[in-house]
């Protein structure tokens, strides 16, 4: 039992799987004797050894091909791309590879790997550094994408993902690595793959977020709450697969629903789930289904990010429009 | 044989058997007769399966096919090198390596033909399926032999390609962690000359693709490819290498691709008919029946004898796989993930009903 933030409760979560399975181990840029550029690693070289803490070459290409090979062989390789902003060479591996072994040979091999990877902006890094790109890895079939949004699910899902028969993309969204502590108890206190987490009721609309922007949420929830606004907060956790029924269920009994995501606006996760609602909550809606977004831009550099970073005051703007229908 | 005895950056290149079926004695490996004729029979086994296979496809049997006329002999000699238990991450034109491995060529041949039996040789054959994405599988086999050297299994990798993949970034990439982790794995490179249409002097400025090994801190050695003695050498002598824990190791085979990239292509339209002709005298079975002549092991009826047995052989294999039922509409589904998520359930339930429905 200890107060942990996001980046200590996965700290924790891989040091509990790598003494828990010899089959794991971890490969990636710096992630060995640095502990990580953003030290999420640290430490666990020291306590491991090199051979179950490599430090790779600087070729993302190269760790998630090899950890593939790795995977195939019965391992249980837990991979970091340094930023998603560098993940694009090892697209290539993930959509050709990672994501159909399984299906091609029936079965016969498989990818149970796990890809680590640091997204989203909001801390003034450099170019490249603040990318959220979740929705070209929600589109490619064969693998599981998880975003937790909080270190006690950080910590839960990591361990689902590392011992899930299936490749997972784990993203951790970095502006929130430190941002606050919770109580993460440890050892078998597993976060299924697949459950939405309902992060608050509420009865007027349903806000979804996930990762660094379920806080955001939580503060125009607060506004709105003063002004006698009901918001329910769904964080889905997983955004592939996707837990429909519980967004369904939410919307349903709200008759609103917001989407907040990072990701450029068009064909990002937004538009699937307006979709899946207007498939199976039509004649619930009270207002079309609302979008805050990024934008279609390049990720603007640090000086500008906060022009395109959806905020509380964003969401507010988003929720009065949709009230107002 | 040591590799270090033949710098591709002077030029050095290992021959055993020359294209006139004569031998460096010193370097012919030490085989019984029947392994000599065991040779042969894998080669020519090959060739038909493969004429047999363009055969099919222009009969509309069977999908886009790669021929690999003229690679036998470095593809037999050397899988023949391999212990049964090293794994091998095929290409897509490795027909004779997987043959030498005893992959039911029905299986072989229903990857073509355009069904998913096709990837499914069973694990303990320890072949990886044909990967197409040119040069991407090259990280599998570094992966692979990087699992063998943790679990410390006395296992060795091999890894085909060809020499367009060595400009894939994955190639270097591959080499590059193999060489760092010192991990047990053999690329061999197969440079039968051509990429589709773009000739082997215009994919590399270098000599020799078996000197870029030295960049990446591991032996390259350019051999005769239409040699399998040359092939067995080298590949044994990568493998010894391997499992003694030094590493990796680069093969170059300079060989030849006779016929189009694939039964789709139509090489005329890139590559001059006479250089074909050139390179027919050096052809792997060629030079293999000389040879196995001047000692007294090929005889004509030997030749009938087996080639009519592989042809009854090929009939069976077509049999089989012609017979293999289709694949029904919900077997996309069904391997996507170890426990089928309920969005596909529902994606594989509107398919199977939209089908019942007409």
């Amino acid at each position: 039992m200890a107060q942990l933030n996001m980046v200590e409760a996965i700290n924790l979560a891989l040091a509990e799987e790598l003494q828990r399975d010899p089959a794991v181990l971890l490969l990636g840029e710096d992630v060995g004797k640095e502990g990580g550029v953003f030290r999420v690693t640290e430490g666990l070289q020291q306590r491991f050894g090199l051979e179950r803490s490599i430090d790779t070459p600087l070729a993302e290409s190269g760790i998630v091909g090899v950890a593939l090979g790795m995977a195939m062989m019965g391992l249980r390789p837990v991979a970091e791309i340094q930023f998603m902003g560098f993940m694009p060479p090892a697209y290539d591996q993930i959509i050709s590879h990672v994501g159909r072994i399984r299906n091609r040979t029936r079965g016969i091999y498989s990818a149970p790997l796990v890809i680590r990877m640091p997204y989203g902006g909001g801390i003034h890094a450099p170019e490249h550094h603040s990318e959220s790109t979740e929705a070209l890895l929600v589109h490619t079939p064969g693998i599981k994408v998880v975003v937790p949004s909080t270190p006690a699910d950080a910590f839960g899902l990591l361990k689902s993902a590392i011992r899930d028969p299936d490749p997972v993309l784990f993203l951790e969204p970095k502006r929130i690595y430190r941002a606050f502590k919770q109580e993460v108890s440890g050892e078998e206190t597993l976060v299924p793959i697949g459950k939405a987490r309902l992060v608050r009721p509420g009865r007027d609309l349903t806000l979804v977020a996930w990762g660094a922007l379920v806080r955001e949420a939580q503060k125009a929830a607060e506004q709105l709450a003063a002004e006698g606004i009901e918001a329910e907060i769904i964080d889905p956790r997983t955004l592939s697969p996707f837990d429909t029924p519980a967004l369904i269920a939410s919307v349903q009994k709200t008759g609103r629903c917001l989407v907040v995501h990072e990701a450029p606006r068009s064909c990002g996760l937004g538009a699937e789930i307006a979709a899946q609602v207007m498939e199976q909550a039509l004649l619930y809606l009270k207002a079309p289904v609302e979008r805050v977004t990024g934008f279609d831009t390049v990720m603007p550099l640090p000086k500008g990010e906060h022009f395109y970073l959806p905020d509380a005051r964003r969401i507010l703007r988003g929720v009065r429009k949709m009230l107002a229908f | 044989m040591k590799l270090s005895d033949y710098d591709p950056l002077q030029g050095a290149k290992l021959q055993v058997l020359a294209p006139n079926g004569e031998v460096e004695p010193a370097l012919l490996p030490d085989f019984d007769d029947a392994t000599l004729r065991l040779i042969y029979q894998r080669m020519l086994t090959a060739r038909l399966a493969d004429r047999r296979c363009i055969a099919l496809q222009r009969e509309g049997r069977m999908g886009t096919y790669p021929p690999v006329e003229g690679q036998e002999g470095c593809q037999v000699g050397s899988a023949l090198a391999l212990e049964p238990t090293d794994w091998i991450v095929p290409s897509f034109r490795e027909l004779a390596v997987l043959l030498v491995r005893e992959v039911p060529l029905s299986t072989i041949m229903l990857y073509w033909m355009g069904h998913e039996a096709g990837s499914c040789a069973p694990r303990e054959k320890r072949v990886l399926p044909v990967s197409i994405p040119v040069g991407s599988h090259t990280l599998h086999a570094a992966g692979m032999a990087m699992a063998l050297r943790y679990q410390q299994l006395p296992e060795a990798v091999i890894c085909y390609f060809g020499d367009g993949a060595t400009s894939e970034g994955d190639f270097h990439e591959a080499l590059t962690f193999a060489g760092v982790a010192k991990a047990p794995v053999v690329f061999f490179c197969q440079n039968n000359g051509w990429a589709i249409s773009v000739p082997r002097k215009q994919q590399c400025a270098a000599t020799s693709l078996a000197a870029k090994g030295v960049g990446y801190g591991m032996p390259g050695i350019q051999i005769d490819g239409n040699d399998p003695f040359a092939a067995y050498q080298a590949t044994a002598a990568a493998l010894a290498r391997a499992r003694a824990g030094d590493g990796p190791t680069l093969i170059e085979a300079l060989t030849y691709r006779f016929g189009p990239h694939t039964t789709s292509d139509d090489p005329s339209r890139y590559r001059d008919e006479a250089e074909v002709e050139q390179r027919r005298p050096l052809d792997p079975l060629a030079r293999y029946r000389l040879f196995l002549q001047q000692r007294g092991l090929w005889s004509p009826e030997w030749e009938t004898e087996l080639t009519a047995a592989t042809e009854s052989w090929l009939e069976q294999a077509i049999a089989e796989a012609e017979s293999q039922p289709p694949p029904g509409p919900e077997e996309m589904f069904a391997s996507m993930f170890a426990e089928l998520p309920s969005h596909l359930q529902a994606q594989r339930d509107d398919l199977l009903a939209a089908l019942k429905e007409g």
